[in-house]
């Protein structure tokens, strides 16, 4: 019988290693991506226990901690002392409701779960000694006052203004409107659904920034005019003859007002007033997929980076119904349509922001970053960004023709809402109408710089349920933005 | 160094490791140092010091590891029952009490020879079928979590099936040591009074919902078969019987699809229906909470735990977030605030436990012995498994408590029982040898 016994005894101890191997693989292999589900409520109370890192502007605190004790346990709550005005890209950091924003894809940095040997070895002491672990503190490029202007510029209409650095990807501002107070996100959240705008739904919680999607409408222009320029057919001053309608498949596409053709036109003054006859025969020129190379060579189609998470930014493109869609023939898409940003072109302010500043920065397309920097709760920088080059989207000779037509466009064009004395400002106007009056969706986007200087910000502006153009009603909002940006005075 | 001292010795450690336990416990519940937990140490291991002394007069050749292993594990549980619950942790403390007395009558009853068990083994095997009838009698049986599992006298609440589990193994013991030839030579017919037994006792079980003892009882009966005749016939048999039995259950039972849907996906990335509140739910927020909650407890231990006490087990509200937390799922506890050290500790000791039950199933003379530790040894080892899997997602979950850990009187009292037969066995075992 004791041969059966070995055996019986050797499955006996089998189960048992099986139970610590597999103990050892939730433990270890699997924590990472349990400790990142949106359901963990342990990791939510638990993280809650670390004295999280705070998040900064870099001259203001974004999201602090407030400390609470519930018997002998001391939880550390967040506070947003800049509330609304920093609310989409910070994120928030609740018991209630998990996380977003920042506070959501930053998690691991901001509990010093991220650390190295060295600080592992700290985290260790401090436990055993019963101190609450510190996270690292998180310094974000945010311009508060620009925010804080953009977001008061937008007022009670429903949009976004995201504004960058072209020669590094600094995102200096970045808000979506309406907007919400985080601080009421753990036990108000009623007074957040109540939040009311102009448009249905409100959806405060969402970054129209990098979430939203919109038809580009005549910013699209700026994609199209740089690829004619790239091709090679065409210069600034290729000539056209506007009827005031462009004739596509048969039907007759018209100009955004076609009581006053424009008879003939050079390339530039087709994009100074934004006429989209011209721009139409160009699509038809040189096809759906020359123009999608070139919006892809601009980040088309790639979730654009930024630390946010990946959940909360959309690639831009041609979508159908849910999906992104990247036709394989020319065929499949009406390339005259398209060319001047119909066609179910679908993209986010953050994407234009970044096609601008591509044009503002000699055709160079620099990745956004909103972090410039980490530092250890002993005051080491743990990180820093370093300005990254995505792609050249553009050859120098055509980023300075585009941004010349631009700098007209807002002298005397579409855009001159935006001019500021003493800047050189260059920008495209957008209206794309939706079919039903009064609710365009209007934009504006932009470079701007001293007079002589390379630019130092592009923005993109956004507005929806419009009854006037991108020019009469975004452009004005980019010029407030711009102006709390670049002049002196009301540095932040 | 004689068995009984060392096992003295042995028990001095094992003091010492729960003394520091509770001193931890104690130290972050109030933030203040204290003595008081000293009560608590000192009264366990009081008592298993009288066990210790009985030990040497009734069992003075038994393995000298078995006792300080069992204190252990019992002061582990009440540790960890301590810093969930200090109430619960009184009443685990008196039944640990109880199961020591137990233990100490059951050696001295049957010091002389406790192969008296065997000639009584019908009476064992239809005393373990009554037992686990009684919670369907109706005005004594309890209904808790859609299982009946507990008869209710007053306001004493006890599970009989744990008790059942171990007369069942002496009336096995008994049986296949009479009829182990025949049935190693396939005659069949010598099976029927066995099955008929057993085959009652599966019913009740599954009758009662109780599946995690049906499936223990089913996985005990096949190993001590398969050490009488050595036939893997039988367990082939009994296997496919297993799986067919199973098929039934899961078409038969919703409770058993939704177990097992529950173990296959915990997770879902679209709501499904969800059967509690009759919405749509994620299922990790329905059918599968205390499993994926349970999980979340145990990853959020990592290595080396986040130190006695110090474990999230509630909201920032103080609400509990896993249910049954001192009973099924005490091993989540464990993991979370022990770490996958203190986890794999808890799994090792069991695991000489287990090592040093089969090696006194080895060493018996008798068949009677052999098999009765045998089935008494592999039973805590799956029983360790079939918990433990549940909670870490090895195999369905279903709720059975951890030998010498869980809150848990009757549990306790059973296992104090399996755990003076081990000494019993032991003690002759040895005896013999060294006499001879």
């Amino acid at each position: 019988m004791n041969r059966q016994i070995s055996r019986v005894a050797g499955l006996a101890m089998g189960l048992m290693i099986v139970l610590i191997v597999v103990t050892t693989y939730w433990q270890t292999w699997a924590r990472p991506s349990l400790a990142e589900r949106q359901d963990n409520a342990i990791q939510r109370v638990a993280q809650f226990e670390i004295r999280r890192g705070p998040i900064l502007s870099p001259s203001r605190v974004l999201a602090r901690n407030r400390e609470r004790h519930v018997g002998e346990r001391t939880f550390y709550l967040r506070r947003y002392p800049q509330g609304q005005f920093t609310a989409h890209v910070v994120g928030y950091s609740t018991v209630a409701r998990a996380r977003t924003g920042l506070e959501r894809s930053l998690n691991s940095i901001l509990t010093g779960a991220d650390h190295s040997l060295s600080s592992l070895v700290d985290q260790s002491l401090d436990r055993l000694n019963g101190r609450p672990i510190v996270g690292d503190t998180v310094v974000t490029t945010l311009d508060v006052n620009g925010q804080r202007v953009a977001l008061e510029a937008l007022g009670s209409r429903c949009g976004a203004v995201v504004a960058l650095d072209p020669q590094t990807g600094r995102v200096r501002v970045m808000v979506s409107s309406p907007s919400y107070n985080p601080n009421d996100v753990e036990d108000n959240f009623g007074r957040i659904e109540k939040i009311r705008a102009d448009c249905t739904p409100a959806s405060p919680l969402l970054n129209r920034a990098s979430q939203g999607l919109y038809p580009p409408g005549s910013t699209f222009k700026v994609v199209t005019a740089s690829a004619a320029l790239d091709s090679r057919k065409f210069t600034t001053a290729s000539t056209f003859v506007d009827p005031g309608y462009c004739t596509v498949y048969g039907k007759r596409v018209n100009n955004f007002d076609t009581s006053r053709p424009f008879g003939r036109v050079t390339l530039a003054t087709a994009l100074q007033y934004s006429v989209n006859s011209v721009f139409c025969n160009i699509g038809l020129a040189l096809g759906a997929k020359a123009i999608l190379r070139q919006a892809k060579a601009f980040g088309f189609y790639e979730r654009p980076p930024l630390e946010t998470p990946e959940s909360e930014r959309l690639p831009s493109g041609l979508y159908r119904g849910r999906e992104l869609y990247d036709p394989r023939r020319d065929r499949d898409v009406d390339p005259g349509r398209m060319a001047f940003g119909q066609e179910r072109l679908l993209v986010t302010p953050l994407q234009m922001a970044m096609v601008v500043g591509a044009i503002g920065n000699d055709g160079i397309l620099m990745r956004p970053f909103v972090v410039e920097k980490t530092v250890t709760p002993n005051g080491k920088t743990s990180f820093r960004t370093r300005p990254t080059k995505i792609r050249r989207a553009v050859t120098p000779a055509t980023a300075r023709d585009v941004g010349d037509m631009m700098v007209r466009a807002v002298q005397a064009g579409t855009g001159t809402a935006a001019q500021i004395s003493g800047l050189r400002i260059g920008g495209k106007t957008g209206t794309a109408e939706t079919g039903i009056t009064g609710s365009n969706t209007t934009w504006f986007i932009a470079f701007a710089g001293a007079e002589g200087q390379k630019p130092r910000l592009a923005i993109a502006v956004v507005l929806q349920n419009q009854s006037l153009t991108g020019g009469a009603t975004a452009a004005p909002i980019a010029r407030q933005v711009m102006q709390a940006l670049l002049t002196p005075t009301a540095k932040n | 160094m004689s068995a009984r001292n060392r096992e003295l010795l042995n028990l001095g450690f094992a003091a010492l490791v729960a003394s520091a336990a509770f001193a931890s416990v104690s130290i972050v519940g109030t933030g203040l140092v204290t003595t008081h937990w000293l009560g608590y140490v000192g009264v366990i291991f009081g008592l298993y010091l009288v066990a210790h002394v009985v030990g040497r007069f009734a069992v003075p050749y038994a393995d000298p590891t078995l006792l300080p292993i069992v204190g252990l594990l019992t002061a582990i549980g009440l540790t960890v029952i301590y810093r969930l619950g200090p109430e619960d942790a009184r009443r685990q403390a008196v039944w640990i009490a109880i199961g020591i007395g137990i233990l100490c009558a059951t050696l001295f009853w049957l010091r002389f020879d406790y192969r008296v068990l065997e000639r009584y083994k019908y009476l064992f095997g239809i005393s373990a079928i009554v037992l686990l009838m009684l919670p369907s009698i109706p005005g004594l049986g309890h209904r808790v979590n859609g299982a009946n599992l507990w008869i209710k006298v007053g306001a004493m609440q006890f599970q009989p099936g744990e008790l059942a589990k171990i007369f069942m193994i002496i009336f096995l013991a008994g049986y296949l040591r009479d009829k182990r030839e025949a049935l190693a030579q396939g005659r069949l017919k010598d099976l029927g009074p066995l099955l008929l037994i057993w085959g009652a006792a599966m019913l009740v079980l599954v009758q009662t919902s109780d599946l995690g003892s049906a499936l223990l009882n089913f996985g005990i009966f096949l190993a001590m078969v398969y050490a009488a005749t050595g036939r893997l016939v039988y367990v082939g048999a009994g296997i496919a019987l297993f799986l067919a039995g199973s098929a039934a259950l899961y078409n038969a039972l919703d409770r058993v699809q939704q177990r097992v849907t529950v173990w296959l996906h915990p997770w879902t990335d679209d709501k499904v229906f969800c059967a509690i509140n009759g919405k749509l739910e994620y299922r990790q927020n329905c059918d599968s909470y205390q499993l994926v909650k349970s999980l979340y407890s145990i990853a959020n231990g990592g290595f080396g735990g986040t130190g006695l006490g110090k474990g999230t087990f509630t909201t920032v509200d103080g609400v509990q977030l896993i249910p049954y937390l001192n009973t099924d799922f005490i091993y989540s506890a464990i993991a979370q605030e022990a770490g996958l050290i203190g986890a794999a500790a808890v799994l090792l000791l069991v695991m000489v436990l287990v090592a040093r039950g089969m090696r006194i199933a080895l060493i018996a003379q008798d068949g009677f012995s052999k098999l009765l530790v045998t089935g008494l040894t592999f039973g805590l080892a799956l029983q360790t498994f079939i918990i433990v899997g549940g909670v870490l997602r090895v195999v369905p979950l279903t709720g059975i408590t951890l030998p010498f850990i869980s809150y848990g009187g009757s549990s306790i009292l059973a296992n104090f029982v399996m755990l003076a037969l081990l000494l019993l066995v032991s003690n002759r075992a040895t005896a013999t040898a060294v006499n001879r």
